[in-house]
């Protein structure tokens, strides 16, 4: 672990000064500041696209700059490169972890410091020794010998914090910290950030989902368009203003419109139950109606969602819809009713992400132009582009791969392949996970404007402020229970946080 | 209370299968015939896994990578061909050691050429691999020669004949264990002490493990990819030569074909086609049982024509219950 007083603490550890990228004829970055000292945690927060990855690329030495001044602890570093930045402690912690799945977390976490003390062999009591001592440091109980493929999501990220301490990081960059983490997990890693902090580690946080971390950061800096837009202390910064200065307009979310007077009921669900993981769930949904499920991980909430489109197949219980029983646990009786399921992780469940973004959309309707056993592509390819162009998919090329979008854009692709199906009823499953500030808003408009054609939608998500601004009711499970059934007129973000946690 | 003496996981791991497979089937074959569970058999079985037992731990290197080798076969039979002219153009009483040594040499220059395509110019190792296996072979047939030599250097001779332990059982039965299986053993220390105790050898796992990752903590993947196959292309050498110093026969025919039962062999022990994982007590097991299969089928009453009916059933029950296993596991966790 880093040693404060081993470093001159007077100098910022990391001092960019009037940085600017230019990628063949592209500025990414233009003449951008950026300072971090010890102990110190900043929020750079900017949307996709903004050059906060290239300004992280340029930090740990991947990327070299075109023009300005890197200082890192007061000397000017002329060539930045990986392995400097990780000699001064420079650790990047990346969305996907960068971790072994098939490896022990000790050996995850330790064999990387042995790799840079250029050992040849590798000493496996050491190994679990610093793993412990770290684990241990950090307050986090983990199995050392557990391989990290069977790890939840916020131990691997544990394991990769504790990989970067025991590589003796002193600047810790940590890319979309908590987008897959629940309300929880997201407490616990703050007060590790916390205990970081108080040890001289220096944390920045790259997201554009901040409102989480802006309570143990001391700072804030806004990219838009490679530009330095704002910075300053993190106390005058609140989630409104930090999605002004991201997207440089007000995003201002209007609750829907009330349900139509006498609409009708769409889907009817009662006792649905599978042992161990949902019980006696019953809900209603009408026409024209958001209705969102909220819950911690674990809770249950992604099972119901999958039995309700015949995903999991639940033990007990019945679905109705339109007045007709769906058999349960069949996902092509569910979809041929008219019923929707937009999956949570859409890169390993929804989308194909190599194909192009035209045959993503299409996919869902070879049925309807098949001609006799042949398949019409041309009808086909044609309807598939009408949608893309009305969800206002930005793609420069629609033959490109569907990899190539943005987050928000990805889940319009996922969104207009079911919506060419013309589905009565969407289950939208965690619609904005990845998905940044002014994206989110407009496919919460599309939400929205679904809902008044009187498609019935069915939103899971824990992100209350999305549910609140989106649905007109909403379910709070617990363990597998529906415990809670709240407006969202009546409703506070605060007290559905105190429901959800309790 | 038997479970908690035993290690983690034990009882679901590929290994207690693939052993628990074997002892059925010495059980079944003992019972059929009281005579199968002799010395003999188990030296029988021993001399068989020598050759199958070296190509599979360097197969289970490559698989661990993330990689795939098909070509070892081949680089196998090349080598030991190639050697074995060499020794008797230039010096027909060169001593075995350093035939052995020229084969594996060869064996590592061949490897060389798989390292080559694979590591810089990071092309798919199925491929590269298919494509090396006719290659070479055709090469060897053409240039280097088609003609089976029964005409060994002395020495290789001599060192067919070493044995460490020979003799006749009560009932009349001859047995023998010879020399060569010193060098699986040698294969199998080396093995183990650079997979389990070097860096090099962890990085390795890492690589398998993901290559990306691994690359970003500043693993040299590509000197590591091109060492595996050189490596394996030396244990190629090795179990060629030791195949025809054992067989008192160079038969540029021999050996190819044998590639996907070694393979088998190796999946069947838990090594995981995805990379990242695999263990020399599984590999063994696997060539253990691959070889019981080919050798002893009969015993138990299953007429040889089965025998690849077998080895493949095998190796989908031993590959699928595993995995149909962590299916159900992950659908439980919802």
């Amino acid at each position: 672990m880093a040693n404060p007083d081993a470093y001159p603490t007077t100098e910022p550890l990391i001092d960019l000064r009037a940085i600017t990228k230019r990628y063949a004829g592209v500025t990414a970055l233009d003449t951008v500041d950026f300072t971090v000292a010890a102990g110190e945690a900043v929020c750079l927060a900017g949307e996709n696209g903004s050059g906060k990855s290239t300004l992280i690329k340029i930090i740990s030495g991947v990327e070299q700059h075109t023009n300005g001044d890197i200082y890192i602890d007061g000397a000017k570093v002329d060539h930045n490169n990986p392995r400097i930045a990780a000699a001064h402690g420079v650790m990047v912690i990346f969305q996907d972890f960068s971790l072994f799945p098939n490896l022990q977390v000790y050996e995850n976490i330790a064999y990387p410091s042995q790799l840079g003390a250029q050992n040849r062999l590798f000493d496996r009591a050491a190994a679990r020794k610093m793993a412990s001592a770290i684990l241990s440091k950090i307050g986090v109980d983990i199995e050392l010998d557990a391989r990290v493929e069977s790890l939840p999501v916020a131990q691997k990220q544990l394991v990769a914090i504790s990989r970067a301490l025991a590589s003796q990081a002193r600047l810790i960059i940590m890319d979309e910290p908590t987008t897959a983490l629940t309300e929880r997990e997201v407490a616990r890693l703050l007060d590790i950030i916390r205990k970081l902090k108080d040890d001289g580690v220096a944390v920045v946080f790259v997201s554009h989902k901040l409102a989480e971390v802006l309570e143990v950061s001391e700072k804030v800096v806004v990219l838009r368009n490679g530009k330095k837009v704002a910075d300053g202390d993190a106390k005058d910064f609140d989630t409104k203003s930090l999605a002004y200065h991201m997207t440089g307009r007000e995003v201002a979310e209007a609750a829907p419109e009330p349900i139509q007077a006498g609409a009708t009921t769409l889907m009817q669900v009662e006792g649905l139950s599978k042992t161990g993981v949902f019980e006696r769930v019953s809900l209603e949904l009408k026409a024209g109606e958001i209705l969102g499920i909220t819950g911690l991980l674990g809770s249950g909430r992604t099972s119901l969602a999958k039995a309700l489109f015949g995903l999991v197949r639940p033990d007990a219980g019945t679905i109705h819809f339109d007045g007709g029983k769906v058999p349960l646990g069949d996902p092509l009786a569910a979809s041929k009713v008219g019923i929707g399921y937009v999956p949570e992780d859409r890169l390993t469940e929804g989308l194909f992400l190599t194909q192009s973004i035209l045959r993503n959309v299409a996919i869902g309707r070879l049925d309807n132009h098949s001609k006799g056993g042949l398949l019409d592509m041309g009808g086909l390819l044609n309807e598939a582009a009408d949608w893309i162009s009305r969800l206002k998919i930005k793609a420069p090329d629609i033959a490109a791969p569907v990899q190539s979008l943005s987050g928000g854009n990805q889940q319009r692709v996922s969104l207009a392949r079911w919506l060419s199906r013309a589905p009565r009823v969407l289950l939208l499953n965690g619609p904005s996970v990845g998905v940044d500030v002014g994206s989110k808003a407009d496919i919460h408009d599309i939400i929205r404007n679904l809902a008044k054609n009187g498609i019935g939608i069915i939103m899971i998500s824990d992100d209350l402020p999305e549910l609140l601004a989106t649905c007109h009711r909403f379910l709070v499970m617990k363990d597998g229970r529906i415990t809670d059934e709240l407006a969202s007129a009546s409703t506070t973000e605060a007290d559905l946080a105190r429901r959800l946690a309790s | 209370m038997l479970t908690g003496l035993l290690p983690k996981g034990f009882l679901t791991r590929n290994e207690t299968l693939v052993a628990g497979v074997i002892l059925a089937f010495c059980v079944l074959a003992t019972l059929s015939d009281p005579l199968f569970f002799t010395v003999t058999t188990v030296s029988d079985l021993l001399r068989a896994s020598i050759v199958i037992g070296i190509l599979a731990i360097g197969a289970m290197v490559v698989l661990i990578s993330g990689g795939i080798d098909v070509s070892f076969t081949a680089v196998a039979v090349f080598a030991m061909y190639l050697a074995t002219r060499i020794a008797l153009g230039v010096w027909p009483d060169m001593p075995w050691p350093m035939i052995f040594a020229l084969a594996m040499v060869a064996g590592a220059g061949l490897g060389a050429i798989n390292g080559l395509f694979i590591a810089f110019f990071k092309l798919p190792t199925l491929i590269v691999t298919l494509g090396t296996l006719s290659v070479f072979r055709g090469f060897l047939l053409t240039f280097v020669g088609s003609q089976r030599i029964s005409d060994l250097p002395p020495e290789m001779r001599d060192f067919s004949r070493g044995v460490l332990a020979r003799g006749t059982t009560e009932a009349g039965n001859f047995y023998s264990i010879p020399w060569s299986i010193l060098a699986l053993v040698a294969v199998i220390v080396l093995t183990w002490f650079m997979l389990k105790k070097t860096m090099l050898g962890r990085s390795i796992y890492a690589i398998g493990g993901s290559q990306e990752s691994a690359r970003r903590i500043g693993i040299n993947v590509q000197w590591t990819q091109f060492f595996i196959y050189v490596y394996v292309g030396a244990l190629a050498g090795l179990a060629g030569i030791i195949h025809g110093s054992v067989g008192r026969m160079a038969d540029p025919f021999s050996l190819v074909g044998l590639e996907l039962s070694v393979i088998a062999a190796v999946v069947l022990g838990g090594a995981r086609l995805i990379g990242g994982y695999g263990t020399i007590t599984g590999t063994l097991l696997g060539v253990v049982l691959i070889v019981l299969v080919q050798t002893n089928l009969i015993v138990i009453g299953i007429p040889t024509i089965w025998q690849s009916v077998t080895i493949g059933m095998l190796i989908l029950l031993g590959t699928g219950v595993p995995a149909y296993r962590a299916k159900r596991a992950a659908a439980r966790a919802g």
